[in-house]
Order: C-alpha cells, then sequence, then structure tokens
C-alpha cells in the first residue's frame, strides 16, 4: 500500500511522508480495537435473539458477517478521513494540480485478489451453512434440500400454515387435521412447516423463532424450526398483502411437551364440529379468487 | 448532419411558423389528452360490458385501460408527434430540427434539440421526485403511531405504493434523462442525439406516466407497492390499471433511451474520440442503457401480462386457474434487479467523472473502472432470485445467487478502489459538488455492507422482507444515486441553464440531508432486525420511540430538499446570475464550451485530442480542437488509441 504511483512530490519541495504506512498503521490499530468489540460486546446482543436452532444459527452468521464487515467499513473510512484531513485544499493554498498517477495494476490486482476471496469465502461459507442448517429457518418449496437429520424428521410434528386476508391458521395433519386460529409448537422438536395461502401471497415470519417462508396460493412451502425455549413469540406478515397487511399478526407459543399434548386435545374437542366441514387435508388449496376486493 | 447545420434551421423546414399557441405544445396535448380518455373509456366500456369479471363489479378495467392508450394518442398528438411521420408518408422533406425556433414555447412541445429536452426532463423528474418525496413525508407521519390513526388503510397503501414506484420510475429517468442527454451529444463531440424525435419521445412518456400514476389516486388506488405482486394485482381495484399502465410507459420510454444513447456513442463521435478517450461518465450512460435496453421488455411483456389476467381474464398469474405467482416473480425482478443498476450505474458515472477535477488528478485506472461498470451490468442479470430466497421457488439455486450476488461485490468494490486511487495525494477541493460525492462513498459502503446480510440466506431468513431492506436500498438509492444526482445538479445545472447556484444554500443542503439521511435510514436497518416487516401501518408498540424519532429525522430530510427547491427557484428564476464558462477549471470538453451553450453546441465538429483527465500533465494537449476542420480524417492532431 506505501505507493499507488510514481514516490516523490514535485520538485523542490519536502519528501512526501509515507501516507501508506501512516494509513495502515491507523486502519490496523482501528481494527483491533472494533473487531473484539463488534464479537464480544456487541456481539451477543445483534439479533436474532437465539431461542430457536435457527435463530441459533442466523445469529452467528450475523456475528461473523459483521466482524468481516467492520475491518472493510473501517479502512474505506479511515483512507477517505485521512485523504480529507491531510490532502484537502486550504483556502491559500496554490491551486496546483496533483501528480499525475493514471493507475497501478500490481494495487489493481491485489485489490481484485482480495475482493475476491472474501467473496468466495462468503459464498462457500453461506452454502455451507444453509445447506447443513436444514435452510436455516427460510422457506425451501415443496421438495426441501436442506433437511433436518432423518432422526429428528422421523419424530418431527407437521404443522400446516394457512394465510388469508388478513389472519393466520395452523392445521396439524396428525391430529386429525384440526384447524386452529393459534399456534403451538412443543419446544425441542423439530416441527414442519407446511405456508400455503388461500388467496394472495402472504409471509410467514415468526421472528423470535427467525422462521420466514412465504405462503404462496398453490404452493406448499416447508421451513424448519426447532424451537429451545418455551415462551410466546410474535407470527407478522412479512409480505404485502393488501388492506390490513399491518394488522396480519398474532402471538404463537412454544410449550413443553405435556402442554402441548393438553392444549392439542383441547383443540381437537373444541373444533371438532369445524374440522368435519373442512376440505381434506391437502398441501395446497385452490379456492376461487376473490376478484376487486380492494 | 453537416448540410444540415450550414443553413438555418427555419429554411430547412421550409415551413410557415405558426403562431405558438397555435402550434403543437402542451395545452393541446393536456386537451387532447383528457378528452382521448374520456373517448377510450367509452369504447372500452362497450367491450368491457361483453366480459364476467368487469360486468360483476363497480369498475371496468377495459375501459380504463381503452381510455388510458387513446388518452396517450391524443396527448402525443397534441405534442406534435404525428407531424413527421404524417409528412413522410405525404412526401415532404426530412427535417432533423424540431420545434427548435420556438422561443421559450419550445420547451413545451416536442423539441429535437437535446439541451432542451434535458432541461424538460429536469423539471418533469424533480417535480415527480418531490411528489414522491411528499409521499414518504405522509408515510412517516402515519408511523410516529404504533397503529394505523392517520390514513385509512387503503389509502395509506396507495401512499406507500405511489412512493415507491414514483421514484423508481422516476429516477430511472433522472440522471439519464437530465443529464445524459444533455453531456452525453457534447462529450461525444456532437450536436445532437442519433434520434432527436426519439429523445423527445422519451420525455414525454416520461412525464405522462407520471400523470397516470397520479391519476391510481382517482381510480381508488393500489395496494401492491412498487414490486406488483400478483395475485393481490388481480383483486385491486382501477388503480392497479394506472400502475401498470404507466410503468409500461417507462418501460418504453427506457428502452427507447437506451437505444439512443448507444446509438449516439457508437455512431456520432467526433474524430480523435476513440473508446479509451471517451469520459467515463459516458460509460455510465452506456452500461446503463445497455441493462435499460435488455430489461425494460421483460417488464413491458410482464405487465402486458399483467393487464391481460385483469382485462380479458388470461390466468397468467393466477395459481386456481393454472397460472403461477411465480412467473410474475420471475419476470418483474428479471427486469427489477438489472432496474437496481439503472439506478446505480449512473451514480458511479457521476461520481468517477466528478473526483478528477476536485482531486486535481487523472482518473486512476481508466480502463478498471470501465471494466467494473460492464462486470455490474453483466452480473446484474444474474441474480434475481435473491428476492425470492424465502419463497419457496427454485430452492435449490439458492446457493447459485447467493454466489451470483456476492459476485457483484467485486465491480462494485473496484469503484471504490477507483475512487481510493483517485483520492491518493490528490489536491482535493472541498466543494459542494465533491461534499456530495465523498457522501456518496460513506452511504454506499454502508448500502453494500448490509447488502452482503440480505445476499447471505440464513442471515436474510430474518432480515427480508423487513425494514432492514428497505433501509439496504435506501441506502444504495438514495444514498447512492440521489447524492451523486445532487453533485451533478451543483456541477452541471449552472452550465446547463448559465445561472449560479447559490453556494451557501447549497452547502446548507448538502448538511442537512447527509446527516438527516443516516439519522433516518440507519436506525431503519435495526428496526429490520429488531422484526418490523415493510410496508406496515401498525407494529410492534417496542419499536415506537425507533419509528418517532426516525419521522423526527425523515421530516428534517424532508426540508433539506426543501433548501435544494429555494435554492433552484430563487438562483434560477428570482437572481439569474450568470455562470462562468468554466467555474471548476474542469478540463471536460463541455467546459470549454461559453456559457450558455450555443444552440448547435459546436461551431465545427471538433477534434478530440486527449482523455478529458489530464490534470497535473506537464503540455497536456487541451481537450478537443474547436478550430479544427470538420470531416473525414482532420488534421493530424490525434494519433488513434494515444491517450495523452
Amino acid at each position: 500500500m506505501s505507493a499507488l504511483g510514481a514516490t516523490g512530490g514535485p520538485a523542490g519541495t519536502a519528501p512526501e511522508p509515507r501516507h501508506g504506512r501512516r494509513i495502515f498503521a491507523i486502519w490496523l490499530v482501528a481494527t483491533v480495537i472494533v473487531v473484539p468489540l463488534v464479537i464480544w460486546v456487541v456481539g451477543p446482543h445483534i439479533p436474532p435473539v437465539r431461542n430457536s436452532q435457527q435463530a441459533n444459527d442466523q445469529h452467528a452468521v450475523n456475528v461473523v458477517l459483521a466482524a468481516l464487515a467492520m475491518p472493510v467499513l473501517l479502512f474505506i473510512w479511515v483512507y477517505f478521513g485521512y485523504a480529507i484531513a491531510v490532502w484537502r485544499q486550504r483556502p491559500g493554498d496554490a491551486a496546483v494540480d496533483g501528480p499525475p498517477i493514471e493507475g497501478n495494476p500490481r494495487i489493481q490486482l491485489t485489490w481484485l485478489a482480495l475482493t475476491s476471496v472474501l467473496v468466495l469465502g462468503l459464498a462457500v461459507y453461506g452454502s455451507v451453512d444453509l445447506l447443513t442448517k436444514a435452510g436455516a429457518g427460510g422457506g425451501e418449496g415443496p421438495n426441501p434440500i436442506a433437511k433436518p437429520s432423518p432422526a429428528a424428521l422421523r419424530n418431527a410434528l407437521q404443522v400446516q400454515v394457512i394465510g388469508q386476508q388478513w389472519l393466520w391458521t395452523f392445521r396439524y395433519p396428525s391430529y386429525g387435521g384440526v384447524e386452529t386460529p393459534y399456534l403451538e409448537i412443543p419446544v425441542n422438536r423439530t416441527i414442519v412447516l407446511h405456508v400455503t395461502s388461500l388467496d394472495v401471497a402472504h409471509s410467514f415470519w415468526a421472528y423470535e423463532l427467525a422462521v420466514k417462508a412465504d405462503a404462496i396460493p398453490g404452493n406448499d412451502n416447508v421451513a424448519y424450526v426447532t424451537a429451545t425455549k418455551t415462551r410466546s413469540f410474535q407470527i407478522r406478515c412479512a409480505e404485502l398483502c393488501g388492506l390490513w397487511h399491518g394488522h396480519m399478526n398474532t402471538t404463537g407459543q412454544v410449550v413443553s411437551d405435556s402442554d402441548f399434548a393438553t392444549w392439542i386435545a383441547q383443540q381437537q374437542s373444541q373444533y371438532s364440529g369445524v374440522t368435519k366441514e373442512l376440505p381434506p387435508y391437502s398441501h395446497v388449496y385452490y379456492p376461487q379468487p376473490i376478484r376487486r376486493a380492494g | 448532419m453537416e448540410a444540415a447545420t450550414t443553413t438555418s434551421a427555419t429554411a430547412i423546414t421550409g415551413k410557415r411558423v405558426r403562431p405558438p399557441l397555435l402550434d403543437y405544445n402542451v395545452i393541446w396535448a393536456v386537451a387532447l389528452g383528457i378528452g382521448g380518455y374520456f373517448l377510450g373509456h367509452f369504447l372500452g366500456a362497450r367491450i368491457g360490458h361483453h366480459l364476467d369479471a368487469q360486468s360483476m363489479s363497480d369498475q371496468d378495467d377495459m375501459a380504463i385501460f381503452a381510455g388510458f392508450i387513446v388518452a396517450t394518442i391524443g396527448f402525443l398528438l397534441g405534442l406534435g408527434f404525428f407531424a413527421y411521420p404524417v409528412s413522410r408518408i405525404l412526401g415532404r422533406p426530412a427535417t432533423l430540427r424540431e420545434g427548435e425556433e420556438h422561443g421559450p414555447w419550445r420547451y413545451f412541445r416536442l423539441c429535437t434539440d437535446h439541451k432542451v429536452v434535458a432541461l424538460q426532463y429536469f423539471v418533469g423528474v424533480f417535480f415527480f421526485f418531490f411528489v414522491g418525496g411528499l409521499n414518504a413525508m405522509f408515510i412517516r407521519a402515519e408511523l410516529t403511531h404504533s397503529n394505523a390513526t392517520l390514513f385509512q388503510a387503503g389509502n395509506y397503501l396507495t401512499l406507500v405504493s405511489l412512493h415507491g414506484t414514483m421514484m423508481l420510475m422516476m429516477m430511472s429517468a433522472a440522471v439519464l434523462g437530465a443529464f445524459g442527454n444533455w453531456l452525453v451529444p457534447i462529450m461525444v463531440g456532437a450536436r445532437r442525439m442519433a434520434f432527436p424525435r426519439v429523445e423527445s419521445l422519451t420525455l414525454w412518456l416520461t412525464v405522462l406516466a407520471g400523470v397516470v400514476l397520479l391519476s391510481a389516486i382517482f381510480l381508488g388506488g393500489f395496494p401492491t407497492g412498487w414490486t406488483g405482486y400478483a395475485p393481490l394485482s388481480d383483486q385491486a381495484r382501477g388503480g392497479m390499471d394506472a400502475y401498470l399502465f404507466s410503468f409500461a410507459l417507462i418501460g418504453i420510454s427506457l428502452a427507447l433511451v437506451g437505444l439512443n444513447m448507444i446509438a449516439t456513442v457508437m455512431t456520432m463521435r467526433a474524430p480523435g474520440l476513440t473508446y479509451n478517450r471517451i469520459p467515463v461518465f459516458v460509460w455510465g450512460v452506456i452500461t446503463t442503457s445497455v441493462l435499460a435496453v435488455l430489461a425494460a421488455p421483460v417488464l413491458f411483456a410482464a405487465l402486458y401480462m399483467g393487464a391481460f389476467d385483469r382485462t380479458i381474464e388470461t390466468s397468467f398469474f393466477l395459481p386456481s386457474q393454472g397460472g403461477s405467482p411465480y412467473l410474475w416473480d420471475n419476470l418483474f425482478w428479471f427486469f427489477g434487479h438489472p432496474e437496481v443498476y439503472i439506478l446505480a450505474l449512473p451514480g458511479f458515472g457521476i461520481v468517477l467523472e466528478l473526483l478528477p477535477v476536485f482531486t486535481r488528478k487523472p482518473l486512476w485506472g481508466y480502463r478498471v473502472a470501465v471494466a467494473g461498470m460492464f462486470g455490474v451490468a453483466l452480473l446484474s442479470f444474474m441474480v434475481w432470485q435473491h428476492h425470492l430466497f424465502v419463497s419457496g421457488i427454485n430452492a435449490n439455486l439458492r446457493p447459485f445467487y447467493m454466489f451470483t450476488t456476492e459476485l457483484i461485490s467485486i465491480p462494485t468494490g473496484i469503484i471504490f478502489l477507483i475512487g481510493i486511487g483517485t483520492l491518493w495525494r490528490g489536491r482535493i477541493r472541498l466543494t459542494v459538488p465533491m461534499l456530495f460525492c465523498l457522501a456518496f462513498f460513506f452511504n454506499f459502503l454502508i448500502g453494500g455492507l448490509s447488502g452482503v446480510y440480505l445476499s447471505d440466506v440464513p442471515s436474510d431468513v430474518t432480515t427480508h422482507g423487513s425494514y432492514f431492506v428497505m433501509a439496504h436500498f435506501h441506502y444504495t438509492i438514495m444514498g447512492g444515486l440521489v447524492f451523486a444526482l445532487m453533485a451533478a445538479i451543483y456541477y452541471w445545472l449552472p452550465k446547463m441553464t448559465g445561472f449560479k447556484l447559490n453556494d451557501t444554500l447549497a452547502k446548507v443542503h448538502f448538511w442537512g440531508m447527509f446527516i438527516f439521511f443516516n439519522l433516518t435510514f440507519f436506525p431503519l436497518l435495526a428496526a429490520g432486525m429488531l422484526g418490523m416487516p415493510r410496508r406496515v401501518s401498525s407494529y410492534n408498540p417496542s419499536l415506537h420511540t425507533l419509528n418517532v424519532f426516525v419521522s423526527s429525522s425523515a421530516f428534517l430530510l424532508g426540508a433539506s430538499m426543501l433548501v435544494l427547491l429555494i435554492n433552484l427557484v430563487w438562483s434560477q428564476i428570482v437572481r439569474r446570475e450568470p455562470a462562468e464558462a468554466n467555474p471548476w477549471q474542469s478540463k471536460s470538453i463541455e467546459f470549454q464550451l461559453p456559457t450558455p451553450v450555443p444552440a448547435h453546441n459546436f461551431d465545427r465538429i471538433p477534434v478530440i485530442t486527449s482523455a478529458p483527465y489530464s490534470y497535473g500533465v506537464e503540455d497536456a494537449p487541451p481537450v478537443a480542437d474547436f478550430g479544427a476542420q470538420a470531416g473525414h480524417g482532420g488534421p493530424a492532431v490525434a494519433p488513434e488509441g494515444g491517450r495523452a
């Protein structure tokens, strides 16, 4: 970095200070201070909060990305700050032009190599993470490629999430296809969410569990989640779905296995009359579209 | 072309000049446009009555579309766009110049002078830009409450949709239209664009698109945002038709602007203007044009299908009848992502063009900069499904789209490298345009780094569709393009109009805009991470304080834009202090011309002798030889390929 081009200033002036080394030194000090701060002080507070395996994973990714972004951010800030402070023309300075440096292939190639390595590293990291962490909580369409372990899948609970203007309902196929307006899931058990819609596009976002899957009519969008804490969580629609999009939210509960068994039995009896009238459980439903509703 | 310039324009047109009010002008255009709408609506209703979907509701989309189509024809008729083809069919002689001899009235009709069209673009685009900005103020006002209080739900969504669509439409026209049209012919040493009538057509289509989009307010609004996702778009009220039609007009306009720019640069360069002497701003325009030409037709096709779904009951996007919402998503984002770079690349061009002037150094790494812009343009066609990471489409391809998306940071990184190299040991002059350029790098860096989170699928699961995305693209589009656009205004507008801009107001504008832009959008990155979805009018009350803070600084950001408006009105209309020919001591060709620039730019076509960045080069030749004889070969001033 010490020379971006020809060295030395115009003849007859004092030799140029070694700007490159100074900038590098400032950057190094700033990086050494800031990166540990970002990882260990700010890091634990970076969302999402670790309430599920998926949230844990996304949290780790966000901390890694923040730690990688800091040196880049600091380099640009330090460089531009240095340039403005040192090379700025002040009132009274002679109006002369700068040194006519037109480029430096070595620096250009180094820069390209560095950014390429960074980008390739990020892509590999992201892909491996996506494939090994069961989709990291994102919707994966009807035939997911990134799945939990076969053991976890055998024991998994299937839950269908149905979006419609402007509410969420949930069907539990292994409990007689009962449909309820409440979402409760057992803790520490893999949940297979089948997200679909009856009318327009919605997006199921369980913020505290770090799950998001678009609800597209005619599509069975599968996402996996394993909650690790018993707590309530917000469910919000994250895809513009018409008039009351902002109000399409509800609250879900992560409960213990025994609480879940009690709750689902209660739902089955409460909605038994409704369940009989429902269409049979299916991955997608094809209702008539509502035209010109506003 | 040489023949045309040796004789006066009136002699060429060979027709009597009518009184301006009776000649083609925008008054006739508006009258015919409104009349045309009602005629079209009447005819469309005759057809619509036979369609089920129309007869079952209180609105007739067929009539609305027919109204828009006939209105467009009437509008263009009133401006004089049919005079030329009709006169050619009747065997009258061709003219290269139309409406250039009409005094002030030339600003209100079809005019083939590229400098007139550029100023028309400037005024038109900025009018709609301020309308879009006003929408943003209303949105922020609503969000000072965690529960919808100010606007009815439908009106709020219409505000959101109008803000997004208006800004996207107008910002894609802003740089190419106002600055591309003014600068490209001069920078390539030509007297006009390759297709001057098409140039004027693109302007008036843009203006009409803005008006048609605003007419959505009277047609019941539309709830889809600028993305127009199906099947919501199919159930929306008549405002959706205005969205589809106005976006289609912009699509046509964009594709034509692109073709015109490419043709101008390819065919009308002055002698000596080799490819490695073309100013980097022109390269920015070329790469943008390539994107516009390739992407806009895809948008047009998607809108066409959407209009068919709404009128004659096709089902391209309706899953219950065999269509697919994913088809719209794919087509829209195949246009939509290049569109993002249609917005970004002109910004790169402006900033890289200005940096050498204000560091008094040659552009560092010219060829790499151009390669970087082409790299961005190429890659932008390979990333569109990153908008659909959690939608359930093509899940197996997510690693691919993650890779291509992250790949784009290599060519955009090059733009930063060029900035770094050009600043190195420069004599940095912190003028207002330079301040905006430096702010561009500051904002675009945050925009780029937040983009890395969105490109990473696991991280995107939470940030997708949240305020994080919204803050990210405001950092790239507003923090990037709009800041570059402001640099361009303070740098070039005095040259374009001939009148100085007030420097004190300019500095107030810069600091206000820079500070409050960051105070508005940086907290919104956090709001997204904390669980606030986009486009909502009610949100989790725990985010209330954050939103009140954001709204307050958004209002101050709006106030800083008012300072710009005051500056424009005060210095350009009230005070009118003549601008110097070359206030920035620039070596670029446009600043070697007198202010105001004469009607046909050059007495003789110049011979380009050097790249415009030879700052600090001893015995550097001037950028062009204006006295040289135009024509083939010219004097041996510039060996081909020499870069001085």
